[in-house]
C-alpha cells in the first residue's frame, strides 16, 4: 500500500515539474536562456534551467519517499525519483510531440519553430524521447543526491552555485580583464557567452578544494586568530578593512563606467531601502508611495541646478543637496500629516495614491511652466569639486574650476559616500530611544501609547526621516543622468523598494543591502534576468514568504518573530 | 521628556491641518464647479453624456470591486493580484472569442456571442485564482498581515509577467459585436448599445451576487466565516472550501469585467489589470469595505467622477489638460474617504444585518 | 547563506584585484588623437554596436532600425578594410535611466569603434553623455526631439548625429497639410504626456496658428488611459474639424476606436504620426482607422534606390518592414562605414587603428553622401538629415494589408504632397 502511494506521489511530482518546464518554455525563457552559455558548447543556461528542473523534481520526490517510508530505503528514494525525472521528461516529450501536429503559436506566441529545436536538439519530433529518457537520468541524479552525505552536497551546492554565477558574469569579468590587458587569462577562463569548458573546472573544483580546506583547517586558523592578542585582532581587521577600502576605491577606475552605474544604481536603491526600512521596517508603516520622497529629492536638486530654462538659481550639487533633504522632509511631514490615523492596508493604498498623484502632478501640463512637464527637466549641473565659475546664461553649464564628477566613476564615491553615511545614520537611530519607540509603534500602537510615547510625533519622524533618505537617493540619481523626467518615478519603483527590503530583510540593514544587489544590480548586469525581472521579482517574494520570510539577512527580531524561537535563547543571545 | 503643552500644540496643529484640507476640498469643488457650469461650455447633452460614460467605466470597476471586498472581509487581505486576475478573464475570452469569430459563430448568434466568452472567462479566472490562493495565500494564513500582503504583490507581479512572457507586450484587439454596434435611444439620450449592456450586465452579477451571499447557504457560511473565523470553524464550517469559493466568486466576477472591459474599450494587454485593480480597490473602500452593495456603489460613485471631475471640477480651476489628472481626482477622493470617512459611503459591513 | 555570500563577494573582489594589477598592453602605433585610437588586431572583427528600445510594447522600432543596419553590413558583404564586421546589440528600453545604463556598457567596451542609435529621443538624453565621453560617437536613426540637433545642444552631444528629421518638420508639414490640403482652419490636438507627442502637436499648433488656422482644443491624456471618451467629448465641445494625435499605439489605438462614437466627432478628420505608423494601429483601432492620416517620412522622396533596399529587406525577413525608420538606419550606417574608411590607418600586417576624434570629425564632415533617403550633408549640431514628410492615409483597415511601401496596393498611400 505505501508503494502505492508511493508511486503516485512520485507521479504526481513529476508531472508538476512537466508542467513548470512547459511554463518556462511557453514563458520564453527557455528561448532566452540558450542564448547564454554556462560552459560554452557544453550546456546553455536554458538547459540549464530545464535540467534543474527535472533534477528537483526527482529531489523531491525522494525526500518525500524518505519522509514516507523513513530514511533506510534508498532504492524507493532512487525509484520515486526515477519515477518523477521520468514524468518530468514524458511531459516535455508529449510537448514536442503535440506541438508538432497542433501549432499553438497563435494563442503562445513562444511556441515557435526555434523552441521545438530548441527542446529536440535541432533533430526533430523523432529525437524527443531523448527528452523522456533525460528526465528520468535527472530525477535518478536528484534523488541520488539526496542520499549523499550533507557535508558533501553542501559542499556541491556551493562549487555549482559559484560556477553559474561565474557563468552569467562572464562577459563582465572577460571585458574587465581585457581591459587592464591580461588577454591570455580572460579568454581562457572567460568565453564571450559563458565560462570556457577549462573555465568552469577550474571553478567548480576550485571551490571545493577551498570549501574542503577550510573544513579541515578553517577552525585551526579561526581559533588561530581568536588565540592573537588583542592587538593583534584588531590589526587584523583593519588590514582587512583597509583591503575593502583600497578595492571599494579602485574599482570604478578598473571595470569601467558600467559597472560603476550599476553600483551607483544599487547605492541609491540602497539609500531608498534605508528610507523604507525607518519607514516600514521599524516603525511597521506600509508607505507604497514612497517614490514620491525620491522624486522630490530628484526635482528639487534638478530646479536648483539645472543650467537650462527651469533652474530657479543655478546652484551648485553640494548646496541643493542638502536643500533637497530638507525638501524631502518637509513633504514628508507634509504627506504623513493626513495619514497618521490610518492604519494597515489602507494606509498602504492611501499612500500609493500620493505617489501617483505626485507622479501625475510633476509630468502633467498644468504644471509644466514649473517643473517641465513631459520635457521633464534636463541640463542637471555635476557635481564640482572646486569652486564654480559663475552661471553665464540658459543652456551653458557653469565652468568648474577644479575636479568635475561627471562620469558615472566619478558619481560613484559620493553614491557610495552617501550610503555608507545613511547605513550609519540608520544603524545609529535603530540604537536610539527613538528606534526602540518606532519598533514598538510596530508592535501595537495602542501599547505604545500607552507607555507614553507620543504616536504623532514618532509617526512624523518616521515618514520625514524616511523621506530624507529618499530625497538624497533621487538628488544623486538627477545628477547621474543629468535629466529628469516624470515617467522615472512610477510605481513600480516603490515596488522595488518594498520587494528588497523584504526580500533582504525587513528592519535589517545588511538585509537592505543584500536586498539591493540581489534585486537591483542582478538584472542590470544580466540581460537574460532583466527581460524577466519582473516574473523572477514575483517568484522571489511569493518563494521568500513561504520559506523565508524575515529574509535574506535578518535582523535578530524579525527571526524571532516568525520563527517562534524561544524566549530562553533570546536571553542567551 | 517633552512638554504635555508641545504635544497639545502638535495636535491642535494637526487637527487645524485636518480642518483645512477639508475646507481647501470642498471649496475646490464648489469654485470648480461653478465655474464650469456658468462658462457653458458643454451642453447638458453632453453633461449626460459625461455621465454615461462614467456608469459604464464605474460599472467595471464595480464588478471587480466586488471580489477585492469580499476577499477583505473574509480574510483581511488586499488581493493586489485581483486586478490581474481581471486581465487573465479578457485574454481567455480574446482567444474564445477570436477563434468564434473566425467561424462566424459571433455574428450569427450575438447573444451567445457574448455569454459565452464570458462563461470561459470567469472559469479562466476562477481557476487562476484559485491556483494563486493554493500557492501564494494558505500557506501563509496565519502570518502577521504583511507577509501575505507581499506575497500577493509577488502573484501580481508573476501573473503579469508570466502573460507578458506568453503573449507578448503588445496589444490585442477584442473582436467587436456587430450587433453592438451603434446606439440606443433612451429617454431621448443617444447612449451606445455597448455600454447599456455592461451596466446592465454588472447590475445583474452583483445583484446573482449578493443573493448567494443573503439567501444560500454557502453565502451564509461566507458571512459567518468573515465574522469570526475561528468560531465558524467551531460550528462545523469547512473554512479552506469557503475561503476557495470566495476567491473563486469575486475571481469569476472580475473575469466577466474583463470581457466587457474588452467590449468597450476592445484593446488588451498583459498590464491592462493593474491601474483597474486599484481603481477598483479605491471604490470598494469608498462604498465600504466588505460591503457588497457598497462595492457596486463605489465604483459607480469612482467612475462617474473620474469621468465628469475633469470638466467639472478641474476646468474651472482653470487646469489645463485636465483629463491628464483624471488618476489625480481617484486618488484624491480615496485619501479623502480614507481621512473623513474610513468606513465608506455605505458604512463597513464585514457581517449582515441581523435575520 | 551568510557564508555563500562572503565567498562570492571575495571570489569577485579577488579579481578584481587581480584585473587591476595586470600590465598595460605595449602600442606599435603612436596614436596622436586627442580621443585615443582603438586598436583592431589583424585577425579581429571590427566592432560595432546598436542601440535602441529591442524590448517592449516599442519594440518594433528599434528592431526596425537595427534591420537596416544589418542590411547595410550585408551589402558590404559583412567585411569592411577586410575585417568582418561585428554587431552587437544593447537595448536601452526607449527611457533616459535605461539609455543611461545601456551607454555606460557601451562606453565600457573599449573594442567598440562607432555606434548606432538610439532609437528614442529619452534615451539618447540619458545616454549621450556617456557616448561622447568616452569618445565614441552615435548616429542616430530615429530620434526626433528637435533640440537634440540645435546649434546650442551643448558639448555633451559633440559625439552625436542623426540621420532622421527633427520634429519640427513633422509637425510644419502636418498642419500645412490640414491648413492647405484639407482646407480645414480649426483642429484640435491631444496628447499621451509623453516628450515626443507633446512636443510634435506643439509644433503643429503654432505652425497650424501661422498659417491662419485655429487651435480649438489642445487637450492630453495619460499614457495608461484606456476610456477615452470623456476627453473626445470635451474636444468635441470645441467643435474642430481635426484631430491631430501625435501619439503612441496604446493611446492611439484608444482614441481611434472611441472616436466615431463620441457626438460631434463622426465626421472630423484624424491624423496620427509616425508613432502609430504601424500595422498596430490597424489592430487596436478597427475599422475606424479606414480613411485615417498619418504622416511619416516620405518613402517616395527616398532619391536613392529604396525599392532595392525594400528588395533586400523582403529576401531577409519576409514580409513588410515593421516601422517608418529603417532607410535611415541603413544611411547612418553607411556613413559611418564611410567615415571608418577615410580615417582608419592600417599597417601592414593587417592591424587597424581608429582614431576617435578624426572618426567623428569625419562623420559630421559628411557631405552630399548618397543615402537611400536622400543626398545627406551633416551640420556642425549633427543634423544630416534630408526631410521629407509626407502625409499617408489608410486605406485598409485589415492589419495584414499593412505595406506602405509597395508600388501596387500601398496601404497606406501617400496623398500629400
Amino acid at each position: 500500500m505505501k508503494k502505492e502511494n508511493l508511486l503516485w506521489n512520485a507521479t504526481k511530482i513529476g508531472l508538476l515539474g512537466g508542467a513548470i518546464a512547459i511554463f518556462i518554455c511557453l514563458v520564453g525563457m527557455a528561448e532566452i536562456f540558450s542564448k547564454r552559455d554556462v560552459v560554452e558548447t557544453v550546456i546553455t543556461l536554458g538547459q540549464f534551467v530545464l535540467l534543474a528542473t527535472s533534477v528537483v523534481t526527482g529531489f523531491t520526490a525522494s525526500r518525500q519517499a524518505i519522509n514516507l517510508l523513513g530514511p533506510n530505503q534508498p532504492l524507493s528514494a532512487l525509484t520515486a525519483g526515477l519515477i518523477a525525472g521520468l514524468f518530468t521528461g514524458l511531459v516535455l516529450t508529449l510537448f514536442v510531440v503535440a506541438g508538432d501536429k497542433v501549432n499553438i503559436r497563435a494563442v503562445f506566441l513562444n511556441a515557435s519553430p526555434t523552441l521545438y529545436s530548441l527542446l529536440t536538439f535541432g533533430k526533430g519530433v523523432s529525437n524527443s524521447w531523448v527528452l523522456a529518457v533525460g528526465g528520468a537520468m535527472s530525477g535518478l541524479l536528484g534523488a541520488g543526491y539526496l542520499l549523499l552525505p550533507e557535508l558533501f552536497r553542501r559542499t556541491i551546492n556551493r562549487a555549482l552555485l559559484v560556477t553559474v554565477f561565474m557563468a552569467l558574469f562572464s562577459n563582465l569579468f572577460r571585458v574587465v580583464f581585457i581591459n587592464q590587458g591580461m588577454e591570455q587569462i580572460a579568454k581562457f577562463i572567460f568565453g564571450q557567452t559563458g565560462l570556457t569548458m577549462p573555465g568552469s573546472l577550474i571553478f567548480f573544483f576550485g571551490v571545493i578544494l577551498i570549501s574542503w580546506f577550510w573544513n579541515y583547517r578553517g577552525r585551526q586558523i579561526q581559533s588561530g586568530v581568536a588565540r592573537l592578542p588583542k592587538s593583534g585582532q584588531l590589526s587584523l581587521r583593519a588590514a582587512t578593512i583597509a583591503l575593502i577600502a583600497i578595492i571599494a576605491l579602485g574599482l570604478p577606475q578598473a571595470s569601467g563606467p558600467f559597472i560603476a552605474q550599476v553600483i551607483v544604481t544599487v547605492a541609491l536603491f540602497i539609500l531608498m531601502g534605508l528610507g523604507l526600512n525607518i519607514t516600514l521596517g521599524f516603525a511597521g508603516l506600509l508607505d507604497l508611495g514612497f517614490v514620491a520622497f525620491y522624486a522630490i529629492g530628484a526635482y528639487t536638486v534638478g530646479l536648483l541646478t539645472s543650467y537650462g530654462i527651469f533652474g530657479l538659481q543655478h546652484v551648485s550639487f553640494w548646496v541643493a543637496v542638502p536643500i533637497a533633504v530638507l525638501v524631502a522632509m518637509g513633504a514628508g511631514f507634509v504627506l504623513g500629516l493626513p495619514v497618521l490615523g490610518v492604519r494597515g492596508d489602507y494606509l498602504a493604498i492611501a499612500t500609493l495614491g500620493f505617489g501617483e498623484i505626485v507622479r501625475l502632478l510633476a509630468g502633467s501640463d498644468f504644471l509644466a511652466p514649473y517643473f517641465g512637464g513631459p520635457q521633464g527637466i534636463i541640463g542637471i549641473q555635476k557635481p564640482c569639486l572646486g569652486i564654480l565659475g559663475p552661471f553665464l546664461k540658459i543652456d551653458v553649464p557653469r565652468v568648474c574650476n577644479g575636479i568635475e564628477l561627471g562620469k558615472p566613476q566619478d558619481i560613484y564615491y559620493v553614491a557610495v559616500a552617501a550610503a555608507l553615511l545613511i547605513a550609519f545614520v540608520a544603524w545609529r537611530l535603530r540604537e536610539s530611544r527613538l528606534g526602540r519607540a518606532w519598533m514598538a509603534i510596530r508592535e501595537d500602537e495602542d501599547v505604545a501609547e500607552a507607555l507614553g510615547i507620543n504616536l504623532i510625533q514618532t509617526k512624523l519622524l518616521a515618514y520625514m526621516l524616511g523621506a530624507a533618505f529618499a530625497g538624497l537617493g533621487g538628488a544623486i540619481f538627477a545628477t547621474l543622468i543629468g535629466s529628469i523626467f516624470a515617467t522615472s518615478m512610477q510605481l513600480t519603483v516603490s515596488l522595488n523598494v518594498v520587494s528588497l527590503i523584504i526580500v533582504g530583510g525587513m528592519g535589517s540593514i545588511p538585509g537592505v543591502i543584500v536586498g539591493a544587489i540581489a534585486l537591483i544590480g542582478l538584472p542590470e548586469l544580466l540581460r537574460e534576468v532583466s527581460e524577466f525581472r519582473y516574473l523572477l521579482y514575483g517568484m522571489a517574494l511569493i518563494i521568500m514568504m513561504l520559506a523565508k520570510p524575515e529574509g535574506l539577512w535578518p535582523s535578530q527580531a524579525t527571526r524571532r518573530e516568525l520563527h517562534h524561537v524561544e524566549v530562553e535563547a533570546d536571553v542567551k543571545a | 521628556m517633552r512638554t504635555s503643552l508641545g504635544e497639545r500644540l502638535l495636535d491642535m496643529a494637526v487637527s487645524g491641518f485636518l480642518w483645512g484640507i477639508r475646507i481647501l476640498f470642498v471649496a475646490a469643488i464648489l469654485i470648480g464647479t461653478i465655474v464650469s457650469i456658468r462658462a457653458g461650455k458643454y451642453s447638458g447633452e453632453q453633461w449626460i453624456d459625461f455621465v454615461v460614460f462614467g456608469i459604464a467605466q464605474g460599472s467595471i470597476y464595480a464588478l471587480i470591486a466586488l471580489g477585492y471586498t469580499m476577499v477583505y472581509g473574509i480574510l483581511r487581505m488586499i488581493n493586489f493580484a485581483h486586478g490581474d486576475i481581471f486581465m487573465t478573464g479578457a485574454f481567455g475570452a480574446y482567444f474564445l472569442a477570436t477563434w468564434l469569430n473566425g467561424t462566424g459563430f459571433i455574428d450569427k448568434n450575438p447573444l451567445l456571442g457574448l455569454l459565452i466568452p464570458i462563461l470561459f472567462a470567469m472559469l479562466v479566472s476562477a481557476g487562476i485564482a484559485m491556483l494563486v490562493e493554493r500557492i501564494a495565500y494558505r500557506p501563509l494564513r496565519g502570518a502577521p498581515r504583511l507577509v501575505p500582503l507581499i506575497s500577493a504583490i509577488g502573484a501580481s507581479f508573476f501573473l503579469e509577467y508570466a502573460f507578458r512572457g506568453f503573449f507578448g507586450p503588445g496589444k490585442y484587439a477584442y473582436p467587436p459585436i456587430t450587433a453592438l454596434e451603434g446606439s440606443w435611444n433612451i429617454l431621448g439620450v443617444s447612449i451606445l448599445k455597448v455600454q447599456v449592456i455592461v451596466t446592465i450586465a454588472a447590475f445583474v452579477m452583483m445583484a446573482i451576487l449578493y443573493s448567494i451571499v443573503m439567501y444560500t447557504k454557502m453565502g451564509k457560511a461566507m458571512r459567518a466565516v468573515s465574522e469570526n473565523k475561528d468560531t465558524a470553524a467551531l460550528m462545523g464550517i469547512d473554512i479552506n472550501r469557503i475561503i476557495v469559493s470566495t476567491f473563486a466568486i469575486g475571481a469569476a466576477m472580475a473575469g466577466a469585467a474583463g470581457v466587457l472591459f474588452s467590449l468597450v474599450y476592445r484593446q488588451i494587454d498583459f498590464f491592462m489589470g493593474f491601474t483597474p485593480g486599484i481603481k477598483a480597490f479605491t471604490a470598494a473602500v469608498l462604498g465600504g469595505i466588505g460591503n457588497i452593495p457598497g462595492a457596486m456603489v463605489g465604483g459607480i460613485v469612482l467612475g462617474i467622477f473620474e469621468s465628469v471631475g475633469p470638466s467639472l471640477f478641474l476646468e474651472g480651476l482653470g487646469i489645463p489638460r485636465p483629463y491628464q489628472l483624471k488618476d489625480v481626482i481617484a486618488f484624491t477622493m480615496l485619501v479623502m474617504i480614507l481621512l473623513f470617512r474610513p468606513s465608506g459611503i455605505l458604512g463597513e459591513r464585514l457581517t449582515t444585518k441581523k435575520a | 547563506m551568510k557564508r555563500l555570500l562572503t565567498l562570492i563577494s571575495l571570489l569577485v573582489l579577488a579579481s578584481m584585484v587581480l584585473a587591476a594589477c595586470g600590465p598595460g598592453a605595449a602600442p606599435t602605433y603612436e596614436c596622436t588623437d586627442a580621443l585615443g585610437c582603438v586598436k583592431i588586431g589583424p585577425t579581429e572583427p571590427i566592432h560595432l554596436a546598436y542601440w535602441g528600445v529591442l524590448s517592449g510594447a516599442d519594440a518594433s522600432l528599434g528592431e526596425d532600425s537595427k534591420r537596416g543596419v544589418e542590411i547595410a553590413i550585408d551589402d558590404k558583404g559583412g567585411k569592411l578594410l577586410n575585417h568582418d564586421i561585428l554587431l552587437t546589440t544593447e537595448d536601452a528600453g526607449c527611457t533616459p535611466e535605461g539609455g543611461a545604463t545601456a551607454a555606460a556598457k557601451l562606453a565600457s567596451d573599449t573594442s567598440l569603434v562607432g555606434l548606432i542609435g538610439s532609437s528614442c529621443s529619452d534615451e539618447t538624453v540619458g545616454g549621450v553623455a556617456a557616448i561622447t565621453n568616452a569618445g565614441l560617437t552615435t548616429i542616430s536613426p530615429s530620434n526626433t526631439r528637435p533640440v537634440l540637433s540645435s546649434p546650442d545642444r551643448g558639448p555633451d552631444y559633440a559625439g552625436y548625429a542623426r540621420t532622421a528629421h527633427s520634429d519640427a518638420f513633422q509637425g510644419k508639414a502636418v498642419a500645412e497639410f490640414a491648413y492647405n490640403f484639407l482646407k480645414v482652419t480649426k483642429a484640435a490636438t491631444l496628447h499621451d504626456g509623453s516628450a515626443y507627442a507633446q512636443a510634435l502637436q506643439q509644433v503643429f499648433a503654432d505652425e497650424f496658428t501661422a498659417l491662419g488656422g485655429e487651435i480649438v482644443a489642445q487637450e492630453a491624456v495619460a499614457k495608461d488611459a484606456t476610456d477615452m471618451k470623456p476627453v473626445l467629448t470635451t474636444i468635441s465641445a470645441a467643435g474642430p474639424e481635426l484631430i491631430y494625435y501625435p501619439v503612441f499605439v496604446a493611446v492611439g489605438g484608444f482614441v481611434t476606436a472611441q472616436v466615431r462614437d463620441v457626438s460631434g466627432l463622426e465626421e472630423v478628420y484624424l491624423i496620427g504620426s509616425d508613432g502609430i505608423f504601424t500595422a498596430d494601429l490597424l489592430k487596436g483601432g478597427g475599422e475606424n482607422t479606414m480613411g485615417m492620416y498619418l504622416s511619416s517620412p516620405d518613402f517616395s522622396a527616398f532619391t536613392g534606390d529604396y525599392a532595392g533596399f525594400i528588395a533586400k529587406h523582403e529576401a531577409k525577413y519576409g514580409g513588410s518592414t515593421l516601422s517608418t525608420f529603417h532607410a535611415h538606419a541603413y544611411d547612418a550606417a553607411n556613413i559611418l562605414f564611410a567615415a571608418l574608411e577615410k580615417v582608419a590607418v592600417v599597417q601592414e600586417d593587417g592591424t587597424i587603428y581608429v582614431p576617435r576624434q578624426a572618426l567623428r570629425d569625419a562623420i559630421f564632415a559628411t557631405k552630399d553622401f548618397q543615402g537611400v533617403t536622400g543626398t545627406l550633408s551633416c551640420s556642425a549640431s549633427g543634423d544630416c538629415g534630408a526631410p521629407v514628410i509626407a502625409v499617408y492615409e489608410i486605406v485598409n483597415s485589415d492589419p495584414a494589408s499593412w505595406n506602405p511601401a509597395s508600388a501596387d496596393a500601398p496601404n497606406p498611400k501617400k496623398v500629400y504632397p
